[in-house]
């Protein structure tokens, strides 16, 4: 059974990998300044002495550190995050409430990105030396090289302020009260800015990946060999360039979509957008640390499985790998 | 042909080298320019570029002088990006080395420590590392190198596993030389390029990441820097909006520059690559 | 004579600025009739594939025509569009290429692969290309043409890759195939299968083959004329035969006499019989550490070895790729280690020994390298190169420098070469500076392995006559390590013959050259290129690999 060891294999690397994070994620709670019990309940909230001692017992933060990790690592492997003292809800109600927009945000975003940005690489790696193929590279160049949450100010003032085309703010528009399809035309409405703003980046990123790598690969002997069977220039770069150039693109994206779940930080922030990273951004603004690791455990999970959906189709799409690993 | 030849006739290159000199002297200046703390408020709130003569870039919210904050800030821009590119080469180049040479035990190890740090979310690391450590120059360097190392190490792992093989390293190995002498001497000299190309993206991936951090309030409170500056315009952007693009077109340039040397670097530096290009 | 195929009439091909020379090839005319195999030999930088390549249209980035026309059937090739070209390329002129491992596209099945040649010229219905695929693997004699088909690339091995690099060429039945070094990456025995598939198809098909090699062996093999070219000149060119035995030139003379096809090893006087280096029951084993959950694979590289080398003596240790004569290699110097054996040098086994008695003992033998391009480190100047082993032991700096260029001298290059960086050398003359880095700790036995087989042939004759002298000089004993029979041939006094990790035959060079007593030593020999005095009848190894 190949697959299935396969299988086990990832989650079990996987599983490590989360527990290495929640480790991590204890000692930062320890490491945080101040009184553990003072973090946890958000330093306004610390005020009151017998508030903390109540939490002190009820998490065990007399015991000793050995405990408190065994406590806390049976805690989140029952799902069972904390409390955040600022919001007066349970952390994992928190995150869940908010995760369905931060998805879409990224998917779309995620989507967006990789698929023009593979265009953009592919029409700049055939125009090579010619204006076009430049001006998708200077254009590249140049969305890598801005700051994701400036770009965002910039289109808010743009097409919101000045042209006054999309929504600037939010999820859907307030007291509108919008049912089914025009609701999910609202959304998709609001969904715009944040979502080429947030991709813009990754396109960039996505668009120079595919350049190089389709460059490198039509040097390769191959490539001769299809010229020499008098295929036409279409079909090379399509067939034979574009497929094998598109394997190294694969693993970017599994990186670069971890990154686009802290990313979308900044992007909510700026569109006051209800995702889990608008809600890591309060957090961080009441110091409220429990929330806080708890998104920051959350966003790694996100990358994890994320990680295995990646390897599982780069598995697909390269015979090689299914080979060696059988 | 050498390597500055090759480097000169990249015209996007030496665009990027002058930005970048203008910036350096921009920053090197502002202590002469603007002695006076970037803090202070000089003047009326809001002043639009060139409305009041003395402030060419007008004033913030609070009265405070833009052209001095945008000088300060180049400073700590250019600081936090060098010192956490040093501070995080620091750490990528013995991990990779030490793991790409020794290969076996040593390397699972380094590189599932490696791993793990890749696989938390980048910004978000960052993010929490500074809030936990309270925002301070120092916790945002230390912040911006712990998640940015890794590439380094395995770039540097990839560039040894690949050269640890190479006849010459071998032939050193028969006739005695220590593991430190070929790693050293043999290996590392010829890593160097690719580092090099590395580290020039990396101080721009980190002035991108500094900025990020001080727009969402976690900049050092004593220093002025580009980020904050955008983040404590944000919510006037209808009444001011230059006071959000200047500090960003500023981010931009020194990025953009950055990364235009950093190619010309690369093309320079590994000719055999840059012809295919 | 009836009209000629291909007809190439005062071609010149420039070079992009800032080459060795102006052009890749110089005013060169040359015909080939129908059902012809023409070879055009040279060694590297020749400019030997350059007309192939303009023929075909597929010249590459910088090389463009300077003069001259490339007439094929009358029309000249050199002036057509890109769209009418194409229409040329595959249909009716099949290219294949030296690179089987690379030249085949990773990601799609062979089967496909073949069925694209119909595709690109509208050929056929995507049932009828199938079956005409599996057809053409059958006629390449693949083993098992049906699974073949399915394959994907690296499922085949290399041999299968070049047969499904012919069958893919062949698909439209060209007038002309053009073959350029198709066996070179190729081993010996594999060489020969391959050679021997394109005469007979040739002859099947009554196609022409302008055939491109660097190999005298491989043109006594398969030519019908030869064309002989050196820095982008024809020197010789004229019937096969007549060439091989009367070649004009001197610079074909010595390129047939660098490796001759036929050659026996000369008697030689028996070496000391005192024996330097001995091996016994030495033992390795290749695992791949295979990871969680993934079952771990196995490769014999060595089972058994035994041998003893004399002092003064030459033992050559030839075999094919996996046979594990680099892998003895390395374990002898210290860079692998057996699992189980002992390796004695002058009676004192290595294996037990450690710290700085290991590191005295182990400078006694020393190893010459492969690749003159990765031998050399390319940031460290040649003088220091030769002298950082003497340092390493404590030599001061000084008098190293003062020795590494004595060695310069006698390895035949000029003293103030250790000043300077390797990449202002050739391969021939890298080599050279690598001999003087093994000499340079005054070894008592040097390990050559494939030492001139990435150097052209005239180079690497005087290689070899170098490490002859050397080897006298210093009083050394030599181990050489090679795939090539010929180069074995011209230096060994006696021979050791590996297969799949075990030694089959090991005796006097010339015996076993005269009367090899292994089934695969036969085989071997009979598989050298331009072996005249062999078997005429067909090799009955000529099954496919």
């Amino acid at each position: 059974m190949p697959y299935l060891s396969l299988i086990l294999g990832r989650v079990g690397k996987a599983v490590i990998v989360l527990l290495a994070i929640l480790v991590f994620n204890f000692f930062l709670i320890h490491a945080a300044p101040g009184d553990p019990a003072a973090v946890m309940a958000g330093e306004a909230g610390a005020t009151d002495e017998q508030f903390l001692e109540d939490l002190r017992e009820r998490f065990g933060l007399d015991q000793p550190l050995p405990v408190q990790l065994w406590r806390y690592m049976g805690g989140v492997l029952t799902l069972d995050f904390g409390y955040s003292y600022r919001q007066q809800m349970p952390v994992l109600d928190l995150i869940l409430e908010r995760l369905p927009a931060t998805l879409m945000l990224t998917g779309a975003a995620f989507f967006i990105s990789l698929s023009l940005g593979i265009l953009a690489g592919t029409l700049a790696a055939m125009r090579v030396k010619r204006p076009s193929g430049s001006l998708i590279m200077g254009l590249s160049l140049l969305f890598y090289a801005t700051p994701l949450y400036w770009v965002a100010m910039m289109a808010v003032l743009v097409f919101s302020v000045v042209l006054d085309w999309l929504p600037a703010y939010g999820y859907a528009t307030v007291g509108a009260g919008y049912t089914g399809l025009a609701h999910a035309g609202d959304v998709a409405l609001h969904l715009i800015l944040p979502a080429v703003t947030l991709g813009l980046f990754f396109m960039a990123v996505y668009t120079r990946m595919t350049r190089t790598s389709m460059l490198s690969v039509s040097q390769q002997d191959f490539v001769k060999t299809a010229r020499a069977k008098g295929l036409a220039p279409g079909v090379i770069q399509r067939r034979h360039i574009l497929r094998n150039a598109l394997l190294p693109i694969i693993t970017l994206a599994g990186l670069q979509a971890g990154q686009m779940v802290g990313g979308a930080v900044l992007t909510e922030t700026v569109f006051a957008w209800p995702g889990i990273g608008r809600l890591m951004y309060e957090a961080l603004m009441q110091r409220d640390y429990n929330l806080l690791l708890g998104i920051f455990f959350f966003c790694a999970l996100l990358v994890i499985l994320f990680n295995m959906l990646t390897d599982v189709i780069y598995r697909l799409a390269d015979p090689r790998i299914k080979q060696s690993a059988a | 042909m050498n390597f500055f030849k090759r480097f000169a006739q990249n015209r996007g290159a030496l665009i990027g080298l002058i930005i970048l000199a203008l910036v350096v002297l921009l920053a090197l200046l502002a202590p002469f320019l603007y002695p006076d703390s970037p803090w202070r408020m000089v003047q009326r709130p809001f002043l639009a570029p060139g409305e009041v003569a003395g402030f060419p870039l007008g004033t913030d919210t609070m009265g405070r002088d833009v052209a001095a904050g945008l000088a300060h800030g180049a400073w700590v821009s250019l600081l936090i990006g060098l010192i956490s590119t040093v501070v995080a080469l620091s750490i990528g180049v013995p991990l990779g080395a030490l793991a790409g040479y020794f290969g076996g035990k040593i390397d699972d190890a380094l590189m599932r420590f490696t791993e793990f740090f890749q696989t938390i979310p980048n910004f978000a690391l960052a993010i929490v590392l500074v809030a936990i450590m309270e925002p301070s120059t120092v916790s945002i360097v230390l912040a911006i190198a712990i998640v940015s190392w890794p590439p380094v190490a395995r770039l540097v792992r990839g560039e040894f596993l690949s050269i640890k093989h190479r006849e010459y390293v071998e032939a050193a190995r028969l006739v005695g030389q220590t593991h430190r002498d070929i790693i050293i001497k043999q290996i590392l000299p010829n890593t160097l390029s690719p580092v090099i190309v590395l580290a020039s993206l990396m101080v721009a991936t980190a002035i991108l990441l500094e900025s990020s951090l001080s727009f969402l309030g976690l900049g050092d409170p004593d220093t002025m820097s580009w980020g904050y500056m955008i983040g404590a315009a944000r919510t006037v952007m209808r009444q001011a909006w230059w006071l959000s693009v200047i500090p960003g077109v500023a981010i931009l340039l020194t990025v953009l520059a950055l990364n235009l040397v950093g190619e010309g670097l690369d093309d320079a530096l590994n000719p055999q690559l840059a012809r295919a290009r | 004579m009836s009209e000629p195929l291909l007809r190439i009439e005062r071609l010149a091909l420039s070079l992009p600025q800032g080459a060795d020379r102006l052009y890749a090839v110089d005013n060169v005319s040359y015909t080939l009739n129908p059902g012809e195999i023409l070879c055009v030999v040279g060694e590297s930088g020749s400019g030997k594939s350059m007309t192939a390549n303009a023929v075909m249209g597929l010249l590459p980035q910088g090389v463009d025509v300077a003069q001259g026309r490339a007439l094929f059937h009358g029309q000249d090739v050199l002036t057509l569009s890109e769209i009418e070209h194409r229409e040329l390329r595959g249909r009716r002129i099949g290219m294949i290429f030296q690179e089987p491992m690379t030249a085949l596209n990773p990601l799609m099945r062979v089967g496909e692969q073949i069925a694209e040649v119909f595709e690109a010229h509208g050929l056929l219905t995507p049932k009828a290309r199938r079956e005409r695929a599996l057809e053409l693997l059958e006629e390449v004699r693949l083993p098992d043409p049906q699974s073949a088909l399915r394959a994907y690339p690296f499922e085949l091995s290399g041999g299968q890759r070049q047969r499904v690099m012919i069958a893919m060429a062949l698909a439209l039945e060209p007038e002309l195939l053009i073959a350029d070094e198709p066996t070179t990456a190729l081993d010996v025995t594999t060489q020969a299968q391959i050679l021997h598939l394109v005469k007979d198809l040739q002859t099947r098909r009554g196609m022409a083959v302008m055939f491109i090699t660097h190999d005298f062996g491989v043109v006594a093999e398969i030519a019908d004329r030869v064309c002989v070219m050196r820095m982008g000149k024809i020197v010789e060119m004229g019937q096969a035969r007549e060439v091989l035995e009367q070649p004009q030139h001197d610079y074909t003379r010595a390129l047939i006499e660098a490796i001759p096809g036929d050659a026996v090893p000369p008697a030689r006087a028996a070496g000391d019989i005192k024996p330097l280096l001995s091996v016994t029951q030495l033992d390795k084993v290749y695992r791949s550490s295979g990871g969680w959950f993934q079952p771990k694979r196995e490769v014999v590289a060595l089972d058994g070895i035994e041998f003893a080398l004399g002092r003064g003596e030459t033992l050559g240790i030839v075999g094919e790729s996996g046979s594990g004569k680099s892998t003895l290699g390395r374990c002898i110097v210290g860079l692998n280690t057996p699992d189980r054996g002992e390796i004695r040098l002058n009676d004192v086994d290595l294996r037990a020994l450690t710290g700085n008695e290991l590191r005295e003992h182990r400078q006694r033998i020393q190893m010459v390298f492969q690749d003159p391009y990765a031998s050399l480190n390319p940031r460290i100047k040649v003088g220091m190169a030769i002298a950082q082993g003497p340092i390493a032991n404590g030599v001061p700096k000084a008098k190293a420098m003062a020795q590494a260029r004595e060695l310069l001298d006698t390895v035949g290059l000029d003293a103030s070469a250790a000043e300077r960086f390797p990449h202002e050398f050739s391969g021939g003359q890298r080599q050279r500076i690598g001999i003087a880095r093994a000499l340079a700790l005054d070894p008592q036995l040097i390990v050559a392995d494939e030492a001139v087989s990435a150097l052209d042939v005239s180079i690497q004759a005087q290689v070899l006559a170098l490490l002859d002298r050397l080897k006298r000089e210093f009083e050394l004993s030599l181990l050489f390590i090679t795939h090539d029979l010929r180069v074995a041939a011209q230096i060994c006094d006696r021979l050791i013959v590996m297969q799949k990790g075990r030694i089959v035959e090991h005796g006097n060079a010339r015996q076993i050259f005269l009367s090899p007593q292994h089934a695969y030593t036969r085989e071997l020999l009979e598989a050298i290129p331009g072996r005249q005095n062999h078997d005429e009848a067909a090799p009955a190894t000529a099954e496919a690999v």
